[in-house]
């Protein structure tokens, strides 16, 4: 229906559109009026079309959104189209989808004021070879998230690239059936968190210079709670040793710089075959919720947390605890790659060194505990991967 | 054939105004709104379309266009604002408790943005919502410099303008899709200004006598009055109790923050419910620690920390003009500084329960 207005508007000279906006594929070039025509092209397209970016650098002064169903955005390539925020005047995020089944592909965002692409409540979204940049690498004015999907259900990131987010270059929250794959976390606070979430796939990333590499957070007081199901495999999880720039107030303003994978609360959680190499804190670490709460519905607690077979080069050897100096030196000089805080449940393959920390409760922190060698079960069965990951149908889009 | 039946139609139409009003008989009928553009599916171009003002320039709305005001408004970097109902001829509003008017298909709210005083007036935007078969349709409309016309702005506008106060503002037109992103609830357009807690008793009353409101609901007309709290012309407040600061505070965040900070609203995730009629203090803030809010938190712990302004996120975000910090984070370039007032004032009386902590609390804790 809006079609046939589409074409009155366009006959009315109205819409000044290089292409005509009635096609499936609109085509948008960098230039004056580019934050004009990308914005009217994203409201005004239909379910199926393309919008395509041509490469070029373009000039955004504010935020973007899409809430139509089913659209793809498209660039030349994550180098080749460059939508510059710097100039950012208003929104909070560079690009805000709030629509269904949407792909967005091969193209970056430079700057944000806020976050980068926030997909909120769009459920099975596609990033794929997007790049989000803060150019002036760590600081605590970046924004928070990079690519922030949430309260959704089928997500797929694939192939993205995120520096600087000053709070998490991948962020998935409240969402489900989520897989983050073939993507690089560079220089955020936390590289790829997965946050409040069930049935998550991570895997084959690089999560690398961040203060953590890979977290798995379950948060109280949220619309939803009761993370889990969560494998994180296969990631290579290399000198995460940047310090710590969240802006104090936030949950990864606590993360201790040189932390591998770190799985905080959360029912289900297997890593396994990752290569873990110089993370100076811990390379795997699992813990229990740590600030005060009230909230029923909440499991503080990490539980069937399985620590697979993993690859674990030098780390543990700078930890930033308080009293690791002497800690790492009574464990031969560094500390060993898995630390447990010793609160719900952790299985750990045999051969799997690490150490505990034998907390009695939760919020007792490093000054309550009472550190031995890791001594836990080796997992009893194999982990359970049924309806983990985005659904098959979103792979379908970008082949 | 098609002109001399529109003639008649015409004709006809002039015939039974003459007959339903005598005492006009002769003159011009009145001008009718266009109501097939405002239930059809087009994007009108141009506000003159719809017919709901007599002349160009919009200052004289047309008989059926309802004015209206809000107890507590939406603040818009200090814009004025015009705002009127529209409902078709025949129909009726619903009350729905104390909250949203539920308005009859084919229904308009009409709202321009303007700044400046008497002829030195300038509009700047017209928004308008629609209300389809299908659902609410929200879209701007941006005025030309001759003040002549005001055409669609589907992608909105970023425009320089002075105020009349002498204040540069980078002012924002917003585009449809942010239009939607305030005006939503559980991925549907709604309304977010007339409720009837915050519209006055007296034109509800008129309202309903008319047949236009089908009844004036129980918790009408409960939210404060803005403009009544404040002396004229400066951030300082008429003196009031610490308890109607608080309810003045609680109906700023709930005209201005909640329609995103709600169960179902833009920023469901935060876990944030500013709404008027929550009741627990974590859920509106008191030492509630944010979730996404990244530097927006400006290095505080927590929305709101009682007796502590300034350690207080939300303050913070009030307080600030930065994209990624600034709340909310549509519809304004400048701080309201009266707003920031205010909510430094509640929050500095705030006891840890997130009641009022002062002599007249406890008077009444004491009375019970």
């Amino acid at each position: 229906m809006i079609r046939n207005s589409l074409a009155a508007l366009t006959a009315l000279g109205l819409l000044a559109s290089a292409a005509p906006v009635w096609a499936e594929t609109h085509t948008i070039s960098p230039g004056e009026g580019a934050q004009e025509r990308l914005q009217e092209a994203l409201i005004l397209a239909e379910p199926g079309d393309v919008i395509m970016l041509e490469a070029g650098h373009y000039t955004l002064t504010d935020g973007l959104s899409l809430d139509v169903d089913g659209v793809t955005v498209r660039g030349a390539g994550m180098d080749g189209t460059v939508l510059d925020f710097t100039s950012q005047e208003g929104s909070g995020e560079g690009l805000l989808v709030t629509s269904d089944d949407v792909v967005l592909r091969d193209f970056a965002l430079e700057n944000p004021k806020g976050d980068g692409i926030k997909s909120k409540g769009a459920d099975n979204i596609v990033y794929y070879r997007v790049r989000v940049t803060w150019t002036g690498g760590p600081n605590p004015d970046n924004g928070a998230y990079g690519i922030y999907p949430v309260e959704s259900t089928g997500v797929l990131v694939d192939g993205v690239k995120v520096t600087g987010a000053a709070d998490a270059g991948v962020y998935v929250g409240q969402s489900e059936k989520i897989t983050v794959r073939n993507s690089i976390a560079e220089a955020n606070v936390a590289g790829i968190e997965i946050e409040n979430s069930r049935d998550a796939l991570v895997e084959h990333n690089i999560a690398i210079r961040n203060t953590g590499g890979i977290l798995v957070f379950d948060l109280p007081g949220l619309p939803k709670m009761g993370g889990g199901n969560v494998v994180v495999a296969n990631n290579l999880v290399v000198s995460n040793d940047t310090a710590n720039f969240a802006p104090p107030g936030n949950i990864v303003a606590g993360v201790l710089r040189g932390t591998g994978i770190m799985v905080m609360a959360n029912d289900g959680v297997l890593i396994e075959n990752n290569i873990l190499e110089n993370n100076p804190t811990a390379p795997v670490m699992v813990i229990a919720y740590t600030e005060e709460y009230n909230d029923e519905r909440y499991n503080a607690l990490p539980l069937n947390v399985v620590v697979g077979a993993n690859t674990y080069g030098r780390g543990g050897d700078d930890p930033q605890i308080e009293g690791g100096d002497m800690l790492a030196a009574a464990f031969g000089g560094s500390l060993p790659p898995v630390m447990w805080d010793g609160l719900g449940s952790l299985y750990a393959v045999e051969g799997t060194a690490g150490w505990s920390l034998n907390l009695m409760k939760p919020g007792g922190g490093f000054a309550a505990a009472q550190p031995s060698p890791l001594d836990v079960y080796a997992p009893r069965e194999a982990f359970d991967r049924t309806g983990i990951g985005a659904p098959a149908e979103l792979d379908e889009r970008i082949r | 054939m098609k002109p001399a039946f529109a003639f008649l139609g015409l004709a006809a139409g002039a015939l039974a105004l003459a007959a339903a009003m005598p005492r006009d008989a002769g003159a011009l009928p009145p001008p009718m709104v266009n109501d097939a553009l405002i239930q059809g599916d087009s994007l009108p171009r141009a506000l003159g379309d719809y017919g709901f003002f007599t002349d160009g320039a919009a200052r004289n709305p047309v008989g059926a266009l309802k004015p209206y005001e809000l107890n507590t408004p939406l603040w818009s970097d200090g814009a004025d604002k015009l705002r009127y109902i529209y409902l078709p001829q025949g129909t009726q509003i619903a009350a729905d408790g104390a909250g949203l008017l539920q308005f009859p298909v084919g229904s308009a709210i009409i709202k321009t943005f303007a700044f400046g005083e008497g002829e030195e007036q300038r509009f700047i935007e017209t928004r308008l919502l629609l209300h389809r078969a299908d659902g609410w349709v929200a879209l701007p409309y941006r005025w030309n410099a001759e003040q002549t016309e005001a055409r669609l702005a589907l992608a909105g506008a970023r425009i320089a303008l002075t105020t009349p106060a002498g204040d540069e503002l980078s002012y924002r037109i917003p585009n449809k899709n942010q239009c939607k992103s305030c005006h939503s609830k559980d991925g549907e357009v709604v309304p977010i200004g007339p409720r009837a807690r915050n519209m006055s008793g007296e034109w509800l009353a008129d309202m309903h006598a008319h047949g236009a409101l089908d009844r004036v609901p129980e918790g009408a007309d409960s939210l404060p009055v803005w403009d009544a709290a404040w002396n004229a012309g400066s951030n300082d407040y008429a003196a009031h109790s610490a308890t109607a600061t608080a309810a003045l505070a609680r109906a700023y965040l709930d005209v201005n923050c909640a329609h995103c900070h709600q169960p179902g609203g833009g920023a469901s995730n935060s876990g944030l419910d500013l709404r008027w009629e929550q009741g627990d203090a974590f859920a509106y803030g008191v030492n509630k620690p944010p979730v996404a809010a990244g530097q927006g938190a400006g290095g505080l712990l927590v929305s709101i920390e009682p007796g502590d302004p300034d350690a207080s996120i939300l303050v913070h975000r009030m307080n600030s003009n930065q994209p990624g910090v600034a709340m909310p984070e549509l519809g304004r370039s400048t701080i309201d500084q009266r707003a920031v007032a205010l909510m430094r004032d509640w929050i500095a009386n705030m006891g840890q329960d997130g009641a009022a902590k002062t002599a007249d609390n406890r008077a009444q804790g004491d009375g019970e």
